[in-house]
């Protein structure tokens, strides 16, 4: 390219700026009230930056635990009361200048995530389960995370009474990107919110107090894997931006069913290239399908379900595929509807090995954390059954779905921090074994909540089960529904397997031991309860809210 | 608004249970009696709907409906017919023997945990089971149904696997390990079964577009709703595979000898004598009224099954050396008898598998906690190691020789009754599978009076030298089901008549007349 050639760019682009500066500056109309719960999450996360610079250390936890947990219930009011204005039905648009969108599937998810944050969080301000260390009550997360595991430094820091109250803020800045994620209404804010959400989970994945070796291995596959996952999901929105000419949600989705008006040369071009999108569609759903954790992307799971420290499991197995499924519920039926002949098919062949591996494997496993990441697989694959309804009761469906399983992950994973010996969590299954015995209360929420997963009646686990079957077989996946009920049974198998071993096991001399916990984690597990089983006997105004949430905005 | 009887009979065992599992600790003996209360004011409340039920009067009565989850069109819709109200009575009467029966059934060993209290556990689980079976007898709602189907597998599973036998052979831990495999294996079983179920329940909801039995029928009957002929079979299909399993026929009965002989005696009454005669009621209610069709299509196999399930069964049982393990067997060939009744689809067979059910019900359940007091005397379940008990416990060897006989159908007990009917009404339509079935009647005859002249008569054993005899409680168990076997045998009007317009109705779901008899043809 020649100096001219440069030059005359910069001329060109120069005298577009002086000929219509007014144009060209236009500030964007923001609707800040709409916006309100990613904001004020966001906010209170800088905030806890802010605070972690200039509050002296002894106030820090208060402070962080105050902020984080009044944050997330403003955020939640804010959710309700845009939802009783009417925003998630009739007066449901698309705000931020195209990029957000505030309608009733995202405020609905919003509002999960919030609350399941919330009760998570408490998980992560427990400070009662360890025993003290030099006088100093410790919580989950490691004292100072850039020692190194068993080094001088590190003890130091045990000894001084650090605690990583970062916690916090990443986990704030985690929940705003998932705010935004099943709202994105452009693949560009898709991918911010993405990214935003998962490199703070990155982090929070290394910083175990016990057992950091394994957590920061979790941590690097969780990136390595993760990265690899994100750039998938930028390479296909490149390439659907090269077919489409836009990122916009409405705009790709006129151009994909042919709606389109006013096509310009350069669209004309590419518009007809199905390679572009195909490809392009692919990788973009398989960024998302990545993060939900389904097969065959689903690797990572295990792994980093285990090695995490077990709040931040909780968290990340209830809120993450939340936002992800919404994620992908949007842009299947928002973006991609005119390709459902497409991508149909392909997600069926998904959804089978989903269910089926996850079932197959998980009854193979030893450890109860990676036996709820593999359960966690299989519930994906049931929730993509009714991803693939294509109906409103698919949405309404999944919706509900996610509501029901995400509780029950939260509680599940705060009862396995209780279950403890002296090397921190016992989640080998071996010393599970009598645990009804020693802890019956325990014991019996924590089978309360395998046979939620398990889709026994009277749960929550059953009630979304039956919906999300019911959505299938009405959307003519019959045979989807009969691959769920088989993997259904198989994986009723290791839940009930877990079930046998606390109550008709003898229990072992050196067993671990029931950790007494603060409120916090008892609200933790008994909101997870209550959710499970209100949602198992009356989830008729559940039903409704989902199902009058279950329409997307264009 | 009338007062909902049939709800009430379902929530008090409930309530009772909730009640019961809250008891201290320490005031066991508390909780027990507390249990034997609500099971004996539920059997009042099931006395009252017997009373109230019309035999002439609507198919379904005492009908109670509400909203429930609307989104799915789910109603909570109770109503029963005659056969409903003669299983609903059924439960509810065995059920106290069964907790009187299982008095010291779940006494804690050792009691070094003040916050173990498995006695609590155990008569809550069992009035829990009550509550969910007299529900799902009266549900007319076929998710309602399905639910409480599914969920009464749980505290069953605990009932098998968490309070098993304690008279067995090997170490305690065998014994465990034993015991919970037959409760995973009852579970499995029973859980595939309901999730195969799920998948038609859902399929019968996107064709019919209700759960509601009344508007089902209503559709069929006014033609607005037409099923094609292959979709009704497979839906047959699935509703079938699950009451087969929980029923059980041949050859998805491999879990119930397991469940039966690892279980305690009152445990394996439950099991055999209430909770699997859901699966055959259900039978009668949704596979014979939803899918006529596809009932009368796959009649010929299911009549093979159960004419396999008596003679097996019935095969088996002699065969056995485990006294539980005999009884198991037993009940395998009475379900086939059940199972034949039913499909035999003449209004006598459907009648005597009614009344079959019912009395299966009693004389198993006399047998079985008879055999289950003597087991825990001598502390085995193995025949061989008895002899002569009749000489020592005469009172015990009585009743067990009367419910014995009862199992074989011997004339003037109940079950004699039943069988015949069931018998007759199969001969009537297939002479072949009469003839084949009576054979059961004949073996029936072998392994009872086997068990009896091992195990009670010929010269006492060492072991069985002072065994004591039936005590107070255990005779409050066996001689009133012993009256009941004797009336019932005598005098069978009183269920007869609210049976029979019942299966009237049945028989016009599936447009079958009886046969004329040939003589009137030939004139």
């Amino acid at each position: 390219m020649s100096a001219t050639a440069v030059h005359g760019l910069w001329t060109t682009m120069g005298g577009v700026t002086s000929a219509a500066p007014g144009d060209r500056f236009a500030a964007p109309t923001i609707e800040y009230a709409q916006l309100a719960p990613v904001l004020i999450v966001l906010g209170a996360a800088v905030l806890g930056v802010l605070a972690e610079a200039f509050v002296p250390r002894r106030g820090r936890y208060y402070t962080q635990v105050f902020l984080t947990v009044v944050a997330l219930a403003a955020a939640f009011a804010a959710v309700v009361a845009l939802a009783a204005g009417g925003y998630g039905t009739t007066k449901a648009r698309i705000a931020a200048m195209g990029a957000i969108a505030v309608d009733g599937p995202a405020l609905f998810l919003q509002g999960t995530i919030l609350l399941v944050s919330m009760v998570a969080v408490f998980t992560f301000a427990e400070r009662r389960l360890d025993p003290e260390a030099h006088g100093n009550r410790v919580d989950s997360f490691v004292a100072q995370a850039g020692a190194v595991p068993g080094s001088d430094g590190e003890k130091a820091a045990v000894r001084a009474g650090f605690t990583t109250t970062e916690v916090f803020p990443l986990v704030l800045f985690a929940i705003a990107g998932m705010l935004v994620f099943p709202a994105a209404n452009d693949l560009l804010t898709l991918f911010i919110a993405l990214e935003v959400f998962s490199l703070p989970l990155y982090l929070l994945c290394a910083v175990a107090r016990r057992k950091r070796l394994m957590s920061q291995e979790a941590a690097v596959k969780y990136f390595l894997l993760g990265a690899f996952s994100s750039a998938f999901l930028l390479f296909g929105i490149a390439l659907l931006y090269g077919y489409a000419g836009s990122v916009s949600y409405a705009t790709i989705a006129n151009v994909v069913n042919g709606s389109v008006q006013g096509i310009d040369p350069a669209l004309a071009d590419t518009m007809g290239n199905d390679a572009l999108l195909l490809i392009g569609g692919a990788m973009i759903v398989t960024g998302l399908l990545f993060k939900v954790g389904a097969v065959p992307f689903h690797m990572w799971t295990p792994d980093v379900y285990q090695g995490a420290p077990t709040p931040v499991t909780g968290f990340m197995a209830a809120a993450t595929k939340v936002a992800a499924f919404g994620a992908l519920l949007r842009l299947l039926y928002v973006v991609l509807p005119g390709l459902a002949w497409d991508w149909r098919p392909v997600m069926w062949a998904v959804a089978v090995v989903t269910m089926l591996g996850g079932a197959i494997v998980a009854i193979t496993q030893t450890d109860i954390k990676r036996l709820l990441a593999y359960s966690s697989i299989a519930h994906a694959g049931f929730i993509l059954a009714g991803v693939i309804a294509t109906t409103p009761e698919g949405i309404s469906s999944v919706l509900f779905y996610l509501v029901a399983y995400s509780f029950v992950t939260v509680g599940a994973f705060a009862v396995v921090t209780l279950v403890r010996d002296a090397g921190g969590e016992a989640t080998h299954l071996s010393k599970w074994a009598g645990l009804g015995r020693r802890s019956p209360l325990v014991a019996a929420v924590f089978a309360v909540f395998l046979l939620a997963f398990a889709g026994i009646p009277l749960t929550s686990g059953f009630t979304g089960k039956f919906a999300v079957f019911k959505a299938a077989a009405e959307g003519g996946a019959a045979g989807l529904v009969v691959v769920g009920v088989i993997s259904s049974a198989i994986a009723a198998f290791f839940y009930i397997r877990v079930i046998v071993l606390m109550f008709f096991s003898e229990p072992k001399a050196d067993g671990p031991t029931v950790a007494v916990p603060s409120p916090l984690t008892m609200t933790t597990i008994a909101v997870g309860v209550a959710v499970t089983l209100v949602l198992g006997l009356a989830p008729q105004y559940f039903l409704d809210l989902a199902s009058q949430a279950g329409v997307f905005v264009r | 608004m009338s007062f909902p009887l049939l709800t009430a009979t379902a929530a008090l065992p409930a309530i009772g249970a909730i009640a019961t599992a809250a008891v201290p600790a320490a005031r066991r003996t508390a909780a027990k009696w507390l249990a034997l209360l609500f099971s004996l004011a539920t059997l009042v409340l099931a006395g009252l709907v017997f009373v109230r039920f019309e035999p002439g009067g609507d198919r379904y009565q005492l009908t109670e409906s509400h909203a429930w989850i609307a989104e799915f069109g789910v109603r909570y819709e109770l109503g029963v017919d005659g056969i409903g109200v003669a299983l609903l009575a059924l439960t509810a009467l065995l059920i106290p023997f069964v907790i009187l029966a299982g008095w010291h059934d779940a006494d804690p060993l050792e009691t070094k945990s003040s916050r173990w209290r498995p006695t609590q556990g155990f008569f809550a689980l069992i009035l829990m089971v009550e509550a969910m079976v007299i529900l799902s007898f009266e549900a007319t709602d076929v998710f309602l149904f399905y639910i409480l189907f599914e969920a009464m597998l749980i505290p069953m599973y605990f009932l098998i696997g968490g309070f098993g036998d304690r008279a067995h052979s090997g170490s305690d831990e065998n014994a465990a390990a034993q015991r919970s495999y037959a409760a995973v294996k009852f579970l499995l079983y029973n859980l595939a079964g309901g999730l195969i179920m799920l998948a038609a329940v859902i399929g019968l909801y996107v064709v019919a577009g209700s759960f509601s039995l009344a508007e089902i029928a209503e559709a069929r009957a006014n033609g607005s709703l037409e099923m094609a002929t292959g979709t009704e079979r497979w839906l047959f299909l699935g509703f079938f595979f699950a009451f087969a399993i929980k029923a059980p026929l041949w050859p998805l009965h491999t879990w119930l000898p397991n469940a039966m002989g690892e279980a305690t005696a009152p445990v394996a009454v439950l099991i055999t004598a209430i909770v699997d005669k859901v699966g055959t009621f259900a039978m009668l209610r949704f596979c014979l009224q939803l899918f006529p069709e596809a009932s009368k299509w796959a009649t010929p196999v299911i009549i093979v099954l159960a004419l396999i399930s008596i003679v097996y069964g019935a095969l088996l049982a002699v065969g056995q050396r485990d006294i539980k393990r005999l009884i198991a067997y037993a009940s395998i060939s009475h379900f086939g008898f059940i199972v034949l009744g039913i499909f035999a689809m003449t209004s006598q067979g459907q009648s005597g598998a009614t009344l079959y059910m019912v009395n299966h019900g009693i004389s198993t359940a006399a047998l079985m906690l008879v055999a289950g007091f003597l087991i825990t005397r001598r502390g085995s379940r193995l025949i061989a190691d008895y002899g002569g008990v009749q000489k020592v416990a005469p009172v015990l060897a009585g009743t067990f020789l009367i419910g014995g006989l009862a199992t074989l159908s011997l004339p003037g007990l109940a079950p004699f009754v039943s069988e015949f009917l069931v018998l007759v009404g199969t001969f009537s339509v297939y002479p072949a599978a009469g003839v084949i079935a009576t054979s059961g009647i004949v073996l029936a005859a072998l392994y009872v009076l086997v068990l009896y002249q091992r195990t009670m008569t010929g010269p006492v054993k060492a072991e069985v030298r002072g065994m004591p005899d039936l005590r107070v409680r255990e005779l409050a168990v066996a001689l009133p089901l012993i009256a009941v076997l004797i009336g019932l045998g005598v005098y069978p009007k009183p269920l007869t008549e609210v049976v029979n317009p019942a299966v009237k109705h049945t028989m016009q779901d599936v447009q079958k007349q009886d046969p004329q008899p040939e003589v009137e043809a030939a004139k």
